[in-house]
């Protein structure tokens, strides 16, 4: 086929630039929400649902590109090199909260206490102060909490995340394997399992806020605690969305045995979910 | 589908016209000029904020402005002069040059090419929109230090989501760098045959990708602070206003990188030009690229000396610090020994390569005095600081970015800049560029703090010589932009060649060159 041959360079398109008035609509929005504005939330909100439709078009556009078969390998290698690089960049973006977490650990909480050179500190500012992980600091910012374990719920949703990413290395072998029912069985159980840990950590914070009073305010254990698995339970969102799409897409007729890399992508970013969990399950919970 | 790949050649005969095809282009020259164009209005901006703070320090006391205006002027100049003139300056020059370099018909994601451009002008928008609030703009330094920045007006969360987009940004292009260097290479250019522009870019782009979203990180958690309750940076709740430092400056310093690694590789494309030789030592220039980036991420700490780390810290990043002189001190030399014996010529771009070289390593060095923790202690937060980053940044930096379009300028648009312009316009900068910047390290050693709108008496003279000097290169930067404008009007065409002394696969093609760079990949030997 001729066009193999040349790589594929798109139309003109203006869905970057609507797609930036999307972002740009929300986060002025979410900055008038901050203020205090009583319309921010709304144009936040209107902001949200243009995302959603311009990634609707912008990958409904991609989809049917690649399904007509105008991407020849040297562009998938580009998809391919686009999506880990840009999982390596959401690597980085959680590294800076996990350091957060470290240098709040072995290094803030303990200076508070008076260790090492830090004494004066103790001494001067907050002599009564031990430090003992978890913490709300030295001024019990948040008033007392309880803290949250790692048995129950978090433990369930290490099972429930670790077994989903079998479950989409049994769909992708059923997708290699040309094995359509063997796919979609992977794949719903796959965003079954995921839809069901967002669940259970929505549940995990209504239970945090309302019997524990583990709130963001509570000092740097909440903040921490909130942060990481807050964005990390987001992320778990956006990865069952894909899924999800993906698994439509499957139902459809999509992707064929060696050529599937919008499966794969979702994929990678499924594992890379699940590798944060556990970081998170180790250093939030259980340590 | 042929009807598709049709329409896809057939695509520039009936590209939309006026603003749309700016808003709707996917290709690689549009975009880079686009990027080349905003940064020079971003550059004009930063600058005339840098022009009202030098007119302010003209000579001791209030004159002009108020000190909280002041204040988001510093911090105004740095965000636009980083972010919005030398990064997308660079993000450009990427886009114009890496598939001509390369062999590439476009950048390897034209779409998110298009989408890593057009943020900026909207995120700059916003960013500069603070400065009319009833509040004002951000004045807590770019470096939005905890707890000054969480006592912002209603700017802050303005501010901090236009990072954001900054941020969006420069992850996307720097991805679409990565995508284009690793998969869009002509047959033949192995990575060690690369042109060395497109090694130190790829090397930068991997910088953005792994320091962005840590900046990204630090900000939200700001955000958080101010706004939902956390206690990241207080100590009453366990937290650490210096934790916001270190996760800053784990961004900060590979940002530094990213700021000069595109200017040496511009700097070792156009010396071994015009002195008719091979660049010395391609291999070991490769390997100090990587050195430094690699060394920027453990030494951010050296930010922060006085802020009262642990006698550990202090000498560990004192000594990585020093390492990196090390691999800059490689490079040097083999600019220095490109030259040794070749057959010089001065036209405009080798000037400002020179004056890089000289200028910049004065930087290298002041930043080496800076390195060493007992002597920051007096240094730390003096004009000296400031002489020092403004040394690595306007004479290195944008004077690569200067050299960059003067060297390819003509291969862009098929026009000959006037020579005799060009050197007027490179004496002005240079003379100019010291005439300010060189008097800050007097007024530094002798303790003058930066950020402050008022000084004593003792600073007045050299404080007056920099402004003046201020003024000069503020003005000079006109003459550029009437060569540009000249340039652009000539009806003399270039040669497809346009430097006898060059080298690489941009010199094949047309000047201009043609709509779809390399429609037919060529092979390299």
């Amino acid at each position: 086929m001729s066009d193999q041959n040349s790589y594929y360079v798109p139309h003109e398109t203006k869905l970057p630039f609507l797609t930036t008035v999307a972002i740009v609509i929300m986060f002025i929005g979410a900055a008038n929400y901050m203020n205090g504005s009583a319309s921010g939330m709304t144009i936040m909100l209107i902001g949200l649902a243009l995302i959603f439709l311009m990634a609707y078009v912008w990958f409904s556009e991609v989809v049917s590109e690649s399904e007509g078969g105008i991407y020849n390998d040297q562009v998938d290698i580009s998809f391919r090199w686009g999506m880990v690089w840009f999982i390596f960049s959401e690597v980085m973006f959680f590294a800076a909260f996990f350091g957060a977490l470290y240098y709040a650990r072995e290094l803030s909480l303990p200076w508070l206490g008076g260790d090492g050179y830090k004494i004066t500190t103790n001494i001067v500012l907050w002599p009564q102060f031990e430090n003992v992980w978890p913490s709300n600091g030295p001024a019990n910012s948040g008033g007392d909490f309880i803290v949250m374990g790692a048995g129950g719920i978090p433990a369930i949703n290490t099972l429930l995340l670790l077994t989903s990413g079998l479950t989409v290395t049994y769909a992708h072998h059923g997708l290699k394997e040309q094995d359509r029912s063997k796919l979609i069985i992977g794949l719903v159980l796959t965003v079954l399992l995921g839809f069901t840990f967002v669940g259970f950590q929505a549940y995990e914070y209504i239970h945090a806020y309302n019997d524990l009073n583990l709130t963001m305010s509570s000092g740097i254990y909440g903040s921490t605690f909130y942060m990481l698995t807050g964005f990390h339970g987001f992320h778990v969102t956006l990865g069952a969305i894909m899924l999800t799409v993906i698994l439509f897409r499957c139902a459809k007729g999509h992707f064929s045995g060696d050529n599937h890399f919008g499966f794969e992508a979702v994929a990678w970013y499924w594992h890379f979910v699940d590798v944060v969990w556990l970081g998170l399950f180790v250093f939030v919970y259980w340590l | 589908m042929s009807a598709n790949i049709h329409d896809i050649h057939d695509q520039h005969h009936h590209t939309p016209s006026g603003l749309m095809r700016w808003i709707t282009t996917t290709n690689h020259k549009d975009i880079g000029s686009l990027y080349l164009w905003f940064s020079l209005v971003m550059f004009f901006i930063g600058g005339f904020m840098a022009l009202i703070i030098r007119a302010e320090l003209f000579e001791p006391g209030l004159q002009l402005v108020i000190p909280g205006f002041f204040n988001q002027m510093t911090t105004m100049h740095a965000l636009i002069m980083i972010f919005g003139a030398v990064m997308p300056a660079f993000v450009g020059l990427a886009n114009w040059q890496i598939p001509i370099m390369i062999g590439a018909p476009d950048m390897a994601l034209p779409r998110l090419n298009n989408w890593s451009f057009w943020i900026l002008p909207f995120a700059f928008t916003m960013l500069l929109s603070t400065l009319f609030f009833d509040s004002g703009g951000p004045a807590a330094g770019w470096t939005l230090y905890p707890p000054l920045s969480l006592q912002g007006g209603n700017s802050m969360p303005f501010v901090i989501l236009s990072i954001h987009l900054l941020g969006i940004s420069s992850i996307l292009g720097a991805i679409n760098v990565i995508a284009t260097i690793l998969n869009m290479r002509a047959p033949g250019m192995t990575l060690m045959k690369m042109p060395i522009f497109i090694w130190t870019w790829l090397i930068t782009a991997f910088l953005l990708i792994a320091a962005m979203p840590v900046l990204a990180g630090a900000i939200t958690m700001l955000l958080t602070d101010r706004f939902f309750g956390t206690s990241f940076f207080t100590a009453s709740g366990g937290g650490d206003p210096v934790m916001f430092q270190h996760i800053f400056w784990f961004f900060g310093h590979p940002e530094v990188y990213i700021l000069i690694l595109p200017a040496f590789g511009i700097v070792s494309t156009i010396i071994p030009a015009f002195s008719r030789k091979k660049l010395f030592g391609y291999d070991s220039m490769v390997y100090a690229t990587a050195s430094i980036a690699l060394l920027s991420f453990i030494v951010w700490a050296h930010h922060m000396f006085t802020v009262g780390m642990p006698l550990a810290g202090e000498i560990f990043f004192m000594l990585t610090t020093m390492l990196i002189a090390v691999p800059t001190g490689v490079k040097v030399f083999n600019w220095v020994a490109t030259m040794w014996k070749g057959s010089m010529t001065f036209e405009t771009p080798m000037l400002f390569a020179l004056a890089f070289i000289i200028l910049f390593t004065i930087g290298g060095f002041s930043g080496l005095m800076l390195a060493m923790t007992p002597a920051d202690f007096q240094y730390h937060d003096t004009y000296f600081v400031v002489a020092h980053f403004h040394y690595v940044l306007v004479p290195g930096a944008v004077f690569a970015i200067i050299a960059a379009v003067y060297y390819w300028l003509p291969k862009w648009t098929g026009k000959m800049y006037s020579e005799s312009l060009g050197k007027l316009h490179f004496w002005l900068t240079t003379v100019f560029v010291n005439v300010t910047f060189f008097p800050m390290h007097f007024v530094g050693l002798a303790g003058m703090p930066r950020r402050i709108p008022d000084y004593p008496v003792q600073f007045a003279d050299f404080n007056a010589i920099a402004s003046v000097g201020a003024f000069g290169f503020g003005l000079s930067q006109i003459l550029f932009v009437y060569i540009l404008y000249n340039t652009l009007k000539k009806d003399v065409t270039a040669d497809d060649k346009v430097w006898d002394g060059a080298e690489g696969l941009e010199w094949t093609l047309s000047s201009p060159p043609p709509y779809h760079s390399f429609e037919k990949a060529p092979r390299v030997e």
